[in-house]
């Protein structure tokens, strides 16, 4: 019997090391394992044996048992194993193949550089404001220490709806539209649509974009101002961004200036962008002029301020590369798809 | 304005001053460079020469070869000029020269002649006839014999010089001068700054005795001033002048004419000259025009006047629109003897107004409008006495003339040093302050701490005036960069902008793309999008002044701005577009100035369809927290598919518009694919968008789903079934799934066949075979009832 034994155990090795696939290894264990197998045929002649030799091959058998069971178990995860990485190489693709596109969306340029202003301005301590496009001359002109027939209207060809209502120049009247509405300490920015009776061409449009920038507080000076818009360009051009700042005149801002800033391409150096100057003129701004403080029933003698107002188009212009004014608003989806 | 920086000379001290290191300079004090040209860049290299000789050409009947001495070497040069002479003196240019026209000079052969250069007329060097003073003969220049050789014809012309161009803004009409110009630039670098008084001598009469002067409009004439001048000789202008004029951009005419427009730059005092004969009666009446009164003025245009304008008459009619143009009839001509000088000051206001209605801006009438001193009109006339002395061209008569009407008075303000410096940020000591106010041509009261501005500086009106002039030749760039400090500010955004945020994220991520559109349109738009006549989107803000028809009115609807872009899309084979814009709408009311509502505007075509604008719009309001958006069959507006357009409403209220475009609409674009359009109101889904969500538990017992399929009635909408299934369900209802819409095979004609999964659940137990059949019963009865329906 125990030759029987080991006989078995000696043709299920054997057969194992044939086995190449699971059914054949299901086989072998059936035949040699299974309720009707030959292990088990063995285990059921033992009634034939002595008492002492009972024990002694049940122990064996059991033994045998373990044994093939175990090898029988290392060579299925064996043979799955080999089975998953074949299946696997069958199915191997072409991962250059192109995706499955989702439909993919995009905001505006413009948005998107705005987007930006304004998380910049909020990092400051500023609220968004927004106010009418179509405006009364009053609040686009006269309160801004622009009377009818004041020189300064020149520089803003004006689309007028009436005598007294104009479709807005700048966004310059959110300043005076705020400061009637709110006590300082005032911090805001304004971006909105603004209209100018300029034909369409490649640097002009009848419709763009600006923000206005304001501040009103006790104490702001124009060390202020310079430090916040330097602080502002940093973040909006990068940390390397240096600004300089030029007297200009504008009627509701006094001193005025206009901000360069160091040009974004070359760093300063000079070049094509910034026409080898290394400043690219980017905002006008000043000290709020103390009769427009005064229009708004600020006492100019307590309070003082700031503002700011610079284009949207020229900065998503400079940051895209974009070399005409007129892609903005043809909304090309080969253009838009870009952002 | 340009000036010639030889001419800053005059007055100030610039020398050894680089073109770059000025342009920095004065662009950080405040008068902008805009560049600055050397005049003679184009002409180099090019020199007078002596012809030593002239000589056939061997193989040509119309050249000639020249030896030409041009200063210590004889160059032979072969031209065809006709009029070239032995002994002649002429400019050459050398070989490796560039003329003015982009010819580049280079030695070569001729007809097998060797030739060194090339001989110049004056159109070849850029030169115009009134630069000359004169015509010259065809051909190549001849300069005067006494002219000497070799010397460079960039000199010669005065053309050796820098020209630089300023930005001057419209505070700063002292700045439309030499002189001012000269002013801020021996400041800026500082230097002494001084305006030679002008000499000259004048006969024994007086101007008074030829001609009077009445100003009868004292509010709009601040000051005439007059001088007359005798035996007068008409002729070109010597070259230094027609040179300077020239290099400023304004052409030499004659001497007289020349030294009014010197005037004109050098002063910024616009002054005209009348010839006496013209003048009837010897009189000259400032007066406001008559309305209508004709005038044809210099420019020989029959010009109509208004009782706005002011105008100078003489005793009979306008020789003058005052502070614009003169007169056809009264100006200086070829046998003029006798001229009147006039030098006066308009009201600003005024001669804008006049110019501008005239469509007539004129270099006399944008000074005017920006605010002239009516203390230059006597130095200028004196300057142009010295002029005319200088030039030899007549003969000063005696006595001025010069009536004063309401001249604005000078303006006197206190000068607080530490409010200046605490306004700036700065430290400026006050010494500083008033050396630079001083030099800038304010008085400055040190007793009574009070600065009075000089009188041609009309923007100086607050302390913060002065404190700007101080704080640019301090230096912008001096003063330190602070950040913000005082009371803090939170910032942020609105919840409206949050909520605009999201709605821009949300149709982002369903693959549209954001576009800006014009807000105004053109009234042709609403017959395109096929709105009827009497509609009160019709009713729009319009434009007085508009660029074109098709920009003339405010838009009271985006639909046409989208279908716009969505055509230029489709003109330019763009597949698959999808488009959504946020964007303004204007409807006049009573008020002065209208309301201006926001729109959300969906635009689709080509894989889409009415259900996948509509998913978008269903997806936007689940986003938002917006419940009860409801759609319901709209077969009346014109500008969509009239079986396919819903409006949209939440709880009853309208919130816009979806559907698709009608077929006579796509058309009018241009747009021959199917197009989905859907325009929501923006401050109605504000309004109807939810809060914080609130958690629901998750549910303990399970669902029991029941289907159902019934037949209806092809009309019957799908929103009122769904509807019948949730009122008769009450409370047990979990959610109702649409799953299939069958017509055809088996189905009747004008039926459909409509199937639904209804789940049902209770939150505290699981619910009973019993109580789910009694619910069950009760929808498909009510659906029989209420929608016809037939189980299946």
């Amino acid at each position: 019997m125990k030759n029987k034994l080991a006989q078995i155990k000696e043709d299920v090795l054997m057969h194992l090391k044939e086995a190449n696939e699971l059914d054949a290894l299901e086989n072998i264990r059936i035949k040699y394992l299974g309720k009707k197998g030959e292990l088990t045929a063995v285990l059921k002649g033992m009634g034939a044996l002595s008492a002492e030799e009972r024990p002694q091959i049940g122990a064996l058998a059991n033994e045998i048992r373990s044994l093939l069971e175990k090898e029988i178990d290392e060579k299925k995860t064996e043979l799955i194993k080999k089975a998953t990485e074949e299946r696997l190489k069958k199915e191997v693709i072409d991962v250059t193949m192109p995706g499955k596109k989702q439909p993919s969306g995009s905001l505006h340029p413009l948005t998107k550089v705005l987007d930006d202003i304004k998380d910049i301005a909020i990092g400051m301590g500023f609220e968004i404001a927004e106010g009418p496009e179509v405006e009364l001359d009053y609040y686009n002109f006269e309160a801004l220490n622009i009377p009818k027939n004041h020189p300064a209207r020149d520089t803003q060809d004006t689309f007028y709806v009436s005598d007294n209502v104009v479709l807005r120049t700048q966004t310059s009247p959110m300043q005076i539209r705020v400061m009637e509405n709110k006590k300082p300490p005032i911090r805001i920015i304004a971006p909105g649509r603004v209209y100018r009776s300029d034909a369409v061409d490649a640097t002009h449009s009848p419709v763009f974009h600006q923000i206005e920038g304001l501040v009103v507080d006790k104490g702001i000076t124009m060390a202020d101002l310079k430090g916040t818009l330097d602080a502002f360009m940093k973040a909006l051009y990068g940390k390397e961004t240096r600004t300089r700042f030029r007297p200009h005149h504008f009627p509701f801002t006094e001193p005025s200036a206009e901000m360069d800033i160091s040009c974004y391409v070359c760093g300063g150096e000079g070049c094509r962008v910034c026409k080898g100057e290394g400043w690219i003129e980017i905002l006008g701004c000043g000290m709020v002029y103390p009769k427009v403080l005064a229009n708004c029933g600020i006492d100019p003698e307590v309070y003082s301020g700031f503002a700011f107002g610079f284009g949207l188009e020229r900065v998503a212009m400079g940051r895209y590369n974009i070399d005409d004014l007129r892609l903005f608003f043809e909304n090309d989806t080969r253009f838009l798809k870009q952002f | 304005m340009k000036v010639p920086m030889s001419w800053f000379g005059d007055y100030t001290d610039i020398s050894g001053v680089s073109p770059k290191e000025y342009n920095d300079a004065l662009t950080m004090s405040g008068s902008k460079v805009e560049g600055i040209e050397f005049l003679g860049k184009e002409l180099d290299r090019v020199v007078s020469g002596k012809i030593n000789s002239v000589t056939p050409h061997p193989d040509s009947d119309h050249l000639v070869i020249c030896m030409v001495d041009v200063g210590g070497e004889v160059l032979q040069i072969v031209t065809g000029a006709p009029n070239v002479k032995e002994g002649q003196i002429v400019p050459v240019a050398l070989d490796g020269s560039t003329l003015p026209n982009g010819v580049k000079i280079k030695k070569g052969k001729l007809r097998g002649v060797e030739s060194n250069g090339m001989l110049c007329s004056h159109d070849e060097m850029g030169i115009t006839e009134a630069d000359l003073g004169y015509e010259p003969e065809y051909g190549i220049l001849i300069l005067p014999e006494d002219t000497e050789i070799g010397i460079e014809m960039r000199d010669y012309f005065g053309l050796n010089e820098n020209v630089v161009e300023f930005e001057i803004t419209s505070n700063r009409p002292d700045c439309f001068s030499v002189i001012g110009l000269a002013r801020e630039t021996a400041v800026t670098f500082d230097k002494p700054f001084n305006v030679p008084v002008p000499k000259y001598t004048e006969n024994s009469e007086n101007i008074n005795d030829y001609v009077s002067v009445e100003v009868k409009n004292p509010e709009k004439c601040l000051r005439y001033s007059a001088k007359m001048v005798k035996n007068v000789k008409i002729g070109p202008s010597p070259k230094w002048l027609a040179a300077r004029l020239r290099a400023c951009g304004v052409r030499s005419i004659n001497n007289i004419v020349d030294i009014t427009n010197y005037l004109l730059l050098e002063y910024g005092q616009p002054m005209h000259a009348f010839d006496l004969r013209d003048l009837v009666g010897g009189k000259i009446v400032v007066r406001d025009a008559a309305d209508g009164e004709a005038i044809k003025t210099l420019d020989e245009q029959d010009r109509t006047l208004t009782a706005n304008d002011l105008v100078i008459a003489d005793g009979e009619r306008a020789v003058a629109v005052a502070g614009v143009m003169g007169g056809f009839n009264s100006e200086v001509k070829s046998d003029t003897t006798t001229v009147v000088f006039e030098s006066a000051t308009f009201d600003g206001a005024s001669v804008r107004q006049t110019a501008q209605r005239l469509g007539l801006r004129t270099e006399a009438s944008s000074r005017y409008e920006k605010g002239l001193d009516a203390n230059n009109t006597v130095p200028a006339l004196e300057r142009a006495c010295e002029l005319v002395q200088m030039l030899g061209c007549g003969e000063v008569v005696g006595g001025m003339i010069d009536v004063k009407g309401n001249i604005r008075p000078l303006v006197t303000l206190t000068l607080r040093p530490a409010k200046i410096n605490a306004f700036l940020g700065t430290d400026i000591p006050t010494a500083d302050m008033i050396s630079t106010l001083t030099k800038l041509g304010f008085e400055v009261d040190e007793a009574n701490m009070t600065v009075t501005a000089p009188s041609f500086r009309p923007d100086i009106e607050s302390e913060a005036d002065v404190a700007e002039e101080i704080a640019r030749f301090y230096g912008y760039d001096k003063i330190p960069s602070t950040l913000l400090s005082g009371e803090a500010t939170v910032g942020g955004k609105t919840p409206l902008q949050k909520l605009r945020d999201k709605i821009n994220r949300t149709l982002v991520g369903c693959g549209m793309s954001e576009i800006y559109t014009y807000t105004f349109t053109s009234p042709s738009d609403f017959d395109k999008i096929r709105i009827p006549a009497d509609s009160s989107l019709r009713n729009t803000v319009k434009i007085t002044n508009p660029l074109g028809e098709d920009t003339s009115i405010m838009r009271t609807t985006t639909i046409a701005s989208m279908l716009n872009i969505l055509s230029y899309n489709y003109s330019h084979r763009n597949e698959n577009v999808a488009l959504f814009e946020i964007g303004k709408i204007y409807l006049p009311k009573g008020d002065v100035l209208p309301e201006e509502p926001e729109k959300i505007t969906l635009g689709l075509y080509g894989d889409y369809d009415f259900f996948a604008l509509k998913g978008i719009v269903e997806l936007l309001a689940d986003t938002l927290n917006i419940d009860g958006m409801e759609f319901a069959r709209e077969s009346e507006n014109p500008t969509f598919h009239t079986g396919r357009c819903a409006k949209v409403t939440i709880d009853g209220k309208d919130m816009g518009v979806i559907g698709e475009i009608h077929p006579d609409v796509l058309k009018a674009y241009g747009l021959d694919t199917s197009c989905y359009v859907a325009e929501l109101d923006l401050a109605a889904i504000f309004a109807a968008a939810g809060g914080t969500v609130k958690y629901k538990q998750l549910p303990k017992f399970p669902a029991a789903q029941r289907d159902i399929a019934l037949l209806v009635d092809k009309s019957v909408a799908v929103a009122d079934l769904e509807k019948t299934i949730r009122k008769a369900s009450g409370e047990i209802l979990d959610s109702v799934k649409l799953f299939d819409v069958y017509e055809g095979a088996q189905i009747p004609e004008g039926k459909k066949s409509v199937a639904y999964a209804i789940f049902f659940r209770a939150s505290d137990r699981s619910l009973t075979n019993e109580e789910i059949s009694k619910v069950f019963t009760k929808i498909t009865k009510d659906l029989e009832y209420k929608n016809g329906a037939v189980l299946r």
